[in-house]
C-alpha cells in the first residue's frame, strides 16, 4: 500500500538559513504522527509546508497520491488548528464551524445537521449561538478543531493547539483530541515541543533537531531505544554514568532515572553506592539525587511508607547491564 | 502573490503621488518670485516682513500657554479619575470627544456671546481678557489630543502599582506626582505638547473671530494680498509641523515600555 | 470621622479634577447651552421656533447641503483612499521601513491643514497651477476650460480636503489593521477561502465598526472645517462655516438668533452623524466584549 502521507527531500531556506535540510518521511493512512522538538528545530515550519502557507525551498509533499507541492492553501483540503484558537471573533460558534462548508458550497440545512454533529462530538451541544469571546480556552480550542475538521480534510494539521491551555485542561483536550482523531480515522500531523504530550498521543514520532530529523518511530522505541545523543537527552530524564564508574565498562553510558531502584531485581546485575545528596518528595514518586563518587545521579522510586529516607543515608542503587545506553554522537 | 505586492505598490504610488505632488508644486512655485528663474526671493520677503514675526511670535507664545495650561488641567485629572475615581472615566471620555464633534467656530462663537464685555465675565472686555479666552478656548481644543496621550502614558506604567510602593515608602502625594509620575509618563506629555503646537500655531477661525494678531489670520491675510509669498509660507508651516511631529517621532524612542507583563 | 480628621485630610482627588471640571463646564457645555438657548429665543426674550424656521432658506438649505456633501464626499473617499494606503502597507508585503515613513508622514499631513493646506493647492491645482500647467503643456488639456474642472467647487474643495482626511484615517485605522490576526487569515485559507472571501467574511466585518468611527470623525472633522475653505474660496463657495463665520463677524445676517440657529444646526448635524455611527457600531460590535 502507497503512503497516504509523503514528503521527499523537503528543504527550506530563509535567505543563507536553512531550517529544514532535507527531510524525508511517509505514513499510512489514519496515522496520529508527531513532529516533536525544540523550537526552531523545523517541526513548524514543515507543518506549514504542509499546510502551503510556506514554500518548500525544494522537495515534494504528496497526499493520497496527490503532488500538493505547488498548490495554494485554499486547494489543499486541509484542516488546520492553531495555537491561539483562532476563531473568526465576528462570528458565532456555528458560523465558525460552517465557514468551510459554506465556502464549499453546501446548502444551508446540510450545514445545519453537520455543525449540530459537530458539536455533538466535541461535547458542546448547543453552544451554537454563542460568540467565541463568551468561551473558556479550551472551549474555543474545542470549536476550532470541529471547524477544521467538519468540512471533511483529507489531513488534520495541529500546531501546537495545547500550549496556550491549563494543564489540567491540556490533558483532558489530548486525550479527546486522539479519541476524535481514532473515531474518524483521520491522518493527524501534530506538532509540540512537549515530550510527554508526543508520547500520549501518537503512532509514531518525528523528534527533529536543527532542520534534520533524529529519530522517528514509536513513542516506546524512541524512549527505551534513543538513536541518538539528542533523542535520549531530549525525551525523558536522563543519568550520564561517566566511563570508570561502573565496573568493567569501557566507555560512557547513561540510564532512564525509573531504572535504578533501592533494592535487587531479579534482572539487576549491577551496584553502585553512593550517599543521598536531597530528596524531593512527589507523592506516589520519590525522587533522589545519590552522589556515586562525584557523579550525581537522579533515581526514581516509587513512593516506599516502611523505610522514610534522609539525606546523607548511604545506599546501594541496583541497576541492569541490559538497561544501560550507549550514547552515539 | 506577485499580484497581490503589485496591487500594493500601486496603490502606495498613487497614494505617494497625492501627497507629495501639491508639495513639490508649492515649493517650485514659491521660488518662481523672480522672473526667468529660480531664487528664494518669497522666503526673504516672509522672513523680513515685522508682521510675519510679530504674529508668528505671537502664536508661539499663545501655543506655550496653551500646552502649560493643558497640563495643568489633564494630567491631574487623568491620574485621580485612573486612581480614585474610575466612575468618573465615562465622562472625561464623553468631555474629551466633544471638541471633535463640535466645531472650534461653534465654541467661539458660544465663547462669544457668553463671555462678551457686558457678560458676567466679560474675557473679551479687554485685550488681557481675550488672551486669556483665546489661550482657553486653544486647551479646549487640543483637549482630546492631551488627554489621549496622557492616558496612554499612564496606562502603560501602570500607576496604580507606582503609586502604592511609593506610598509604602513613604511618599506624600505631591512628591508622588512629582518624582513618581510626572518623570514617567513626561514623554507621552511631551507627545501631547507637540501635537498641541501644531494645532494652535497655525489655527485661524477662532484667532481671527477673536481679533487677536495670530499667525493663522496673518496667512489669510497674505494669501489675499501676494502671489508667491503664501506659497513660500504654506512650505514653512509644512516644516513646522513636520518639526513639531518629528520631535514626537523622536521622542517615542525614550517612552518607558510596558512592564514585562505582558497582558 | 471626627471634624479635625476631616480637616486634615486634603481633599486632592476633587481639587486635581476640578480645573478639568471648570474647563469642560465653561468652554464646552455653557456656550453650546447659551447657542441652544439662543437659537429658541427672540430678540424680546421669548421662547420662539423663528429663528429655527428662519434656517429654511433657499439659501441656508444650500448653504448645509454642500456642507454635508463635502463632508460625505471627503469623508467617504478618505476612508476608502486611507483604507486602501494602508492595507497595502501593512499587509501588502511592503518594506518594513516605508511604513514607519508614511505614518510619520500621516501625522504630518493630518495636522496639515487650514490655511497653508488651500495655499499650496492653489499653487498646484489653482488656474496658474504647476499641475494644471503641466497637464496643459504637456496633453493640451486645459482642466478649466475643457475639463469644467474648478478649485473653488465641490470637487475641489473635497479633493484639498482628503490631504488631512485621508492621513486621518490611516492613523486610526492602523491599529485595528494590526489587530486581525494573520491566523485568522490562514484559517480561511485552510478551510478553503479565497482571499477575497476571507475580507468578505472575516477581514471586512472585523474592521468595520472601526472603519464606521473614523467615518463619522472624518465627517465631523470636515464639517467644522472652515480656515481651509475660507482661504481657498473667499466667499465663493457657500459653505455653512463661511455662513456662520460671516454671521459672526456681523458682515452678513444681522440676527444673533439664527446665527444661534445655525450654529445648532451644525451641532445637530454633527451629533446625528455620531448617533448613527453608535447605533450602526453597537449592532456591528455584537461579537465584541
Amino acid at each position: 500500500m502507497p503512503a497516504f502521507l509523503e514528503v521527499q527531500n523537503l528543504v527550506k531556506s530563509f535567505g543563507s538559513n536553512t531550517v529544514v535540510k532535507g527531510v524525508n518521511f511517509a505514513f499510512d493512512k489514519g496515522e496520529f504522527i508527531s513532529l516533536l522538538g525544540p523550537s526552531g528545530c523545523g517541526k513548524t515550519t514543515i507543518l506549514r509546508m504542509i499546510a502551503g502557507f510556506e514554500r518548500p525551498t525544494s522537495g515534494a509533499i504528496r497526499v493520497d497520491g496527490d503532488d500538493i507541492t505547488h498548490l495554494k492553501p485554499n486547494q489543499r483540503k486541509l484542516g488546520m488548528v492553531f495555537q491561539a484558537y483562532a476563531l473568526f471573533p465576528n462570528m458565532t460558534v456555528g458560523e465558525n464551524i460552517a465557514f468551510g462548508l459554506k465556502i464549499a458550497g453546501m446548502p444551508a440545512d446540510q450545514r445545519r445537521a453537520r455543525v449540530d454533529e459537530m458539536l455533538k462530538l466535541i461535547g458542546l451541544p448547543g453552544f451554537e449561538k454563542r460568540y467565541p469571546y463568551e468561551m473558556s480556552g479550551g472551549q474555543q480550542q474545542r470549536v476550532a478543531l470541529a471547524r477544521a475538521i467538519a468540512p471533511k480534510p483529507r489531513l488534520l494539521l495541529l500546531d501546537e493547539p495545547l500550549s496556550a491551555l491549563d494543564a489540567k485542561i491540556r490533558v483532558s483536550l489530548r486525550e479527546e483530541i486522539r479519541a476524535i482523531q481514532r473515531d474518524l480515522g483521520i491522518t493527524t500531523v501534530f506538532v509540540t515541543h512537549d515530550q510527554e504530550e508526543a508520547m500520549s498521543i501518537s503512532d509514531r514520532i518525528v523528534v527533529m533537531n536543527a532542520g534534520n530529523i533524529e529519530q522517528l518511530g514509536a513513542a516506546h522505541d524512541i524512549y527505551n531505544r534513543p538513536a541518538t545523543r539528542f533523542v535520549a537527552t531530549f525525551v525523558g530524564q536522563l543519568n550520564t554514568l561517566p566511563a570508570g564508574l561502573l565496573p568493567g565498562a569501557t566507555g560512557e553510558r547513561a540510564i532512564r532515572p525509573e531504572l535504578i531502584s533501592l533494592a535487587p531485581r531479579p534482572e539487576t546485575d549491577l551496584t553502585l553506592t553512593g550517599t543521598i545528596a536531597d530528596l524531593h518528595f512527589l507523592g506516589s514518586v520519590q525522587r533522589l539525587r545519590v552522589d556515586v563518587g562525584g557523579t550525581l545521579l537522579n533515581i526514581d522510586t516509587f513512593n516506599n511508607q516502611t523505610k522514610p529516607l534522609q539525606r546523607g543515608d548511604t545506599v546501594t542503587l541496583h541497576l541492569a547491564q541490559k538497561d544501560l545506553l550507549t550514547l552515539g554522537a | 502573490m506577485k499580484s497581490q505586492k503589485f496591487w500594493a505598490w500601486l496603490v502606495f504610488a498613487l497614494g505617494a503621488a497625492y501627497f507629495i505632488i501639491p508639495l513639490a508644486a508649492t515649493f517650485e512655485f514659491s521660488l518662481r518670485m523672480r522672473r526667468g528663474e529660480y531664487s528664494f526671493d518669497a522666503y526673504a520677503s516672509v522672513f523680513s516682513d515685522p508682521q510675519f514675526a510679530a504674529s508668528f511670535t505671537y502664536s508661539v507664545i499663545v501655543g506655550l500657554f496653551t500646552i502649560v495650561v493643558g497640563i495643568l488641567v489633564v494630567v491631574p485629572a487623568v491620574y485621580f479619575v485612573r486612581l480614585r475615581m474610575p466612575w468618573l472615566r465615562p465622562f472625561m471620555e464623553f468631555v474629551t470627544l466633544l471638541p471633535l464633534v463640535i466645531p472650534a467656530l461653534v465654541l467661539v462663537y458660544g465663547y462669544i456671546r457668553l463671555y462678551g464685555s457686558s457678560s458676567l465675565i466679560p474675557f473679551t472686555g479687554s485685550v488681557f481678557g481675550t488672551n486669556i479666552l483665546l489661550t482657553c478656548a486653544y486647551v479646549t481644543l487640543a483637549m482630546p489630543y492631551m488627554y489621549r496621550a496622557v492616558d496612554n502614558g499612564m496606562r502603560t506604567i501602570d500607576i496604580g502599582t507606582l503609586t502604592e510602593a511609593a506610598q509604602i515608602m513613604g511618599a506624600n502625594q505631591l512628591q508622588i506626582i512629582g518624582k513618581i509620575i510626572l518623570p514617567n509618563i513626561l514623554v507621552a506629555i511631551l507627545s501631547g505638547a507637540f501635537l498641541t503646537f501644531a494645532i494652535v500655531i497655525g489655527e485661524f477661525t477662532i484667532a481671527s473671530l477673536l481679533n487677536r494678531p495670530a499667525f493663522g489670520p496673518y496667512l489669510v491675510g497674505i494669501g489675499t494680498n501676494r502671489a508667491y509669498e503664501p506659497a513660500a509660507l504654506a512650505i514653512i508651516s509644512f516644516i513646522i509641523t513636520w518639526g513639531a511631529m518629528g520631535m514626537i517621532n523622536v521622542l517615542g524612542r525614550f517612552a518607558p515600555r510596558t512592564s514585562a507583563r505582558t497582558d | 470621622m471626627s471634624a479635625s480628621n476631616t480637616k486634615r485630610r486634603i481633599p486632592w482627588d476633587s481639587l486635581a479634577v476640578f480645573p478639568f471640571v471648570l474647563f469642560a463646564v465653561m468652554f464646552l457645555f455653557l456656550p453650546t447651552l447659551s447657542l441652544l438657548s439662543a437659537a429658541f429665543t427672540d430678540r424680546a426674550g421669548n421662547f420662539t421656533f423663528e429663528n429655527i424656521a428662519g434656517l429654511f432658506t433657499d439659501q441656508i438649505l444650500a448653504a448645509y447641503w454642500i456642507s454635508i456633501r463635502v463632508s460625505g464626499a471627503s469623508a467617504l473617499l478618505g476612508a476608502l483612499c486611507g483604507l486602501a494606503i494602508t492595507l497595502a502597507i501593512i499587509r501588502g508585503k511592503l518594506p518594513a521601513a516605508l511604513r514607519s515613513a508614511v505614518m510619520t508622514f500621516s501625522g504630518v499631513a493630518s495636522n496639515f491643514a487650514g490655511v497653508p493646506l488651500a495655499f499650496a493647492f492653489i499653487a498646484t491645482l489653482g488656474r496658474l497651477g504647476l499641475a494644471t500647467i503641466v497637464i496643459r503643456t504637456l496633453f493640451g488639456f486645459d482642466i478649466y476650460r475643457q475639463g469644467g474642472f474648478n478649485l473653488f467647487s465641490f470637487w475641489g474643495l473635497t479633493l484639498t480636503y482628503l490631504y488631512f482626511q485621508i492621513p486621518l484615517m490611516m492613523l486610526t485605522i492602523a491599529p485595528a489593521i494590526d489587530g486581525l490576526k494573520k491566523e485568522w487569515n490562514e484559517a480561511a485559507q485552510t478551510l478553503g477561502a479565497s482571499t477575497w472571501q476571507f475580507w468578505r467574511y472575516i477581514g471586512f466585518p472585523i474592521l468595520w465598526p472601526s472603519v464606521l468611527g473614523t467615518l463619522s470623525l472624518l465627517f465631523a472633522n470636515a464639517f467644522g472645517a472652515i480656515a481651509t475653505a475660507w482661504a481657498l474660496t473667499g466667499s465663493n463657495l457657500n459653505i455653512v462655516t463661511v455662513l456662520l463665520y460671516n454671521q459672526i463677524r456681523g458682515d452678513a445676517l444681522q440676527n444673533p438668533g439664527l446665527g444661534a440657529a445655525l450654529a445648532v444646526g451644525m451641532i445637530l448635524i454633527t451629533s446625528l452623524a455620531n448617533v448613527i455611527y453608535l447605533v450602526v457600531a453597537a449592532r456591528a460590535e455584537r461579537w465584541m466584549k
